[in-house]
């Protein structure tokens, strides 16, 4: 791995609507991520977080400001040049799940893989793994109505991680869950982010947070402070 | 990626299954309505250009016309079938005929019918062969001699079946005569059954014993295909008119059918009337094509936030478009196959209780076919572009 951070955020803003009624999300933001970073963004809501994840995540571009994903820019690409950014080193977990309605959780899983245009074959083996990795693989055939909300996330995870992404980004993955079931996918996040993916997980839960080795805690948008050394996984329940 | 979008289309439709089959109909009607139509209009004019063609090729028909000062139309003679023979250049046969409905008896039997003074010239002229037996003799013809040729439908009704009728006497209203021959069914395809329904006599006779006038109901010329049937008729009317001392300006006291100009014509007309009725079908076609486009624009916004996922998951604009189009062409369709299916049933029920042949027309169901797919693209491109220009993060927030 190169020194080079996987993201380099300098001076980010946000501006939604114009003139009078101007609201400015992001103020100037630098933010450095490295690979194998499990990073959270914290914050109350309308603080920003949920800007600085859509930016992030490729789905919005900044206003003013420079946004290098790997050394590219991303502010500078159109919107399909983002979506294939996406679809190759990004993977996506919402709070609320957000899989396709009446479709069994293998063809939620397999979905990305579709749009990449692998075989059939390849398809199938890869969801299956991914499904096996969240530990749901006896559960491929049900669809998502069939499913717990833990399982659920589950299933969004698989669908994330099935194209084997650079970085995982968590949009409050733990919003819509009970707390046994919002420690089983933190443990799940912090075992991925183990095996070397980097995870970027927004919250406004401290207890979530508490997972990540790094946590920059949001404010009007603007960076608040910074609390880094957090060991991934310190934070499980004794 | 074609395969892909293929897929997710056959899963969307199958998991709306109800829905998908509901808002087929519209395409289905009109594909069937359309190919119903046009099947139904080529076996009209099949039939109707079977029935002209009974007339003979390269046949005109004169006959007497009324004209607008009501004046009684002047019927034709024998001097004028005589006179059209020696004049006019590039005919080949020239005969008068006339009719009139009589009971024939036989065996017993009586049966309605009508008995047709003509020659054997107006067989030449209108092409009409023999199954049994001869034709008149000169002398037959010169004195009238109370000889017949009877059709085959006659025939199969009051005569014995497997005698041969030929030398059997018959009696034609109460005139005598000696079957000399049974003429060749001019009946076609279950058409002109009339044709055949008929008793032969010479022309003399005829005039003589039934219709008490020297008077002749038409004059069929046949002429040599060499010769144009245009310059024939024109020099008919001259003639006629002639001979009917027609002053300049004054309307003809009488019509000429031309075979093939009557062929062409009456195609032209079913042709024509085919293609307006297979338009106002058509109406009905574009009217599913609308239904398609407003349920692609209610899926559109019910699949909003799936939308906004498989833009999220890196789905590019034109994938999406993709596939809300495949799915809108897909619908059209499976419409028009079942349109298809549907139109066959009905177009061959439809021929046959009008009585009309039912002919299958390939281009006609491909052309459907591919308009069917054509409402899909049209009609499905506007929800699908809409779906497309979606923004990923408005539409993941979409309730």
């Amino acid at each position: 791995m190169t020194g080079e951070p996987l993201i380099d955020l300098k001076g980010i803003t946000k501006t939604y609507g114009q003139g009078t009624a101007a609201f400015q999300a992001l103020k100037g933001i630098d933010l450095s991520i490295a690979h194998g970073e499990f990073g959270a963004i914290m914050g109350a809501s309308g603080s920003g977080k949920s800007t600085m994840m859509n930016i992030l995540g490729c789905l919005d571009t900044p206003t003013s400001g420079i946004y290098s994903f790997k050394g590219v820019e991303v502010q500078a690409l159109t919107k399909d040049q983002r979506s294939l950014l996406r679809r190759k080193y990004l993977g996506f977990v919402f709070q609320g799940f957000n899989l396709l309605a009446r479709t069994s959780a293998l063809e939620n899983v397999e979905l990305p893989l579709l749009y990449r245009g692998e075989k059939k074959a390849v398809r199938r083996e890869a969801a299956m793994k991914a499904l096996d990795l969240v530990g749901l693989g006896p559960w491929a055939d049900h669809t998502p109505a069939e499913l717990s909300g833990g399982q659920q996330q589950r299933v969004a995870i698989a669908r994330a991680l099935v194209t084997e992404p650079e970085v995982l980004l968590a949009d409050e993955p733990t919003g819509n869950l009970d707390s046994e079931r919002s420690i089983e996918i933190m443990e799940l996040l912090t075992e991925l982010n183990r095996d070397g993916i980097t995870i970027l997980l927004v919250t406004h839960e401290p207890d979530m947070a508490a997972y990540a080795r790094t946590i920059v805690h949001f404010r009007d948008g603007l960076i608040e402070r910074t609390e880094r050394g957090h060991r991934s996984g310190a934070a499980v329940t004794a | 990626m074609f395969g892909a979008t293929l897929l997710l289309a056959m899963r969307q439709i199958r998991r709306h299954l109800l829905r998908s089959s509901l808002t087929t109909i519209g395409i289905i009607i009109g594909v069937a309505a359309v190919i119903t139509m046009v099947t139904l209009g080529n076996g009209l004019t099949a039939s109707i250009q079977k029935q002209i063609a009974a007339l003979g090729s390269d046949v005109l028909i004169a006959f007497p016309q009324q004209t607008d000062d009501s004046r009684q139309p002047r019927p034709f003679k024998q001097d004028d079938v005589i006179a059209v023979r020696e004049q006019l250049a590039g005919v080949k046969s020239v005969a008068g005929e006339v009719n009139k409905n009589i009971h024939a008896f036989h065996n017993g039997q009586s049966w309605n019918s009508k008995v047709e003074g003509v020659s054997n010239a107006f067989m030449d002229a209108r092409g009409i062969g023999m199954d049994q037996g001869r034709r008149f003799t000169p002398a037959e013809e010169e004195s009238g001699a109370n000889v017949c040729i009877i059709g085959p439908k006659v025939l199969q009704e009051i005569f014995v079946a497997d005698v041969s009728p030929l030398g059997e006497q018959m009696r034609l209203d109460d005139v005598s005569c000696t079957v000399i021959g049974v003429f060749a069914s001019r009946a076609q395809g279950g058409n002109n059954q009339d044709d055949d329904n008929s008793v032969f006599m010479p022309l003399k006779n005829v005039q003589r014993r039934f219709t008490g006038a020297d008077t002749i109901g038409y004059i069929v010329i046949s002429y040599d295909p060499a010769y144009s049937g245009t310059v024939i008729q024109q020099s008919l009317i001259d003639l006629l008119r002639e001979r009917h001392r027609l002053q300049p300006g004054e309307p003809n006291d009488f019509n000429i059918i031309d075979s093939a100009a009557l062929n062409e014509t009456v195609g032209s007309v079913v042709a024509r009337l085919t293609v307006a009725v297979a338009a106002i079908a058509g109406i009905s076609l574009l009217v599913g094509g609308v239904g398609i486009m407003n349920i692609m624009l209610v899926s559109v916004t019910e699949r909003t936030r799936e939308i906004g996922i498989r833009l999220a998951i890196g789905a590019l604009a034109r994938e999406v478009r993709l596939q809300f189009l495949t799915e809108a062409v897909v619908l059209c369709c499976f419409g028009g196959l079942i349109g298809i299916l549907l139109a066959f049933g009905l177009s061959f029920g439809l021929a046959k209780a009008i009585d009309v042949p039912f002919v299958f027309s390939l281009p006609v169901n491909v052309i459907s076919f591919l308009f069917s797919a054509l409402m899909g693209v049209i009609f499905g491109y506007y929800p699908a572009r809409r779906a497309s220009r979606l923004d990923p993060i408005e539409a993941l927030r979409h309730e």
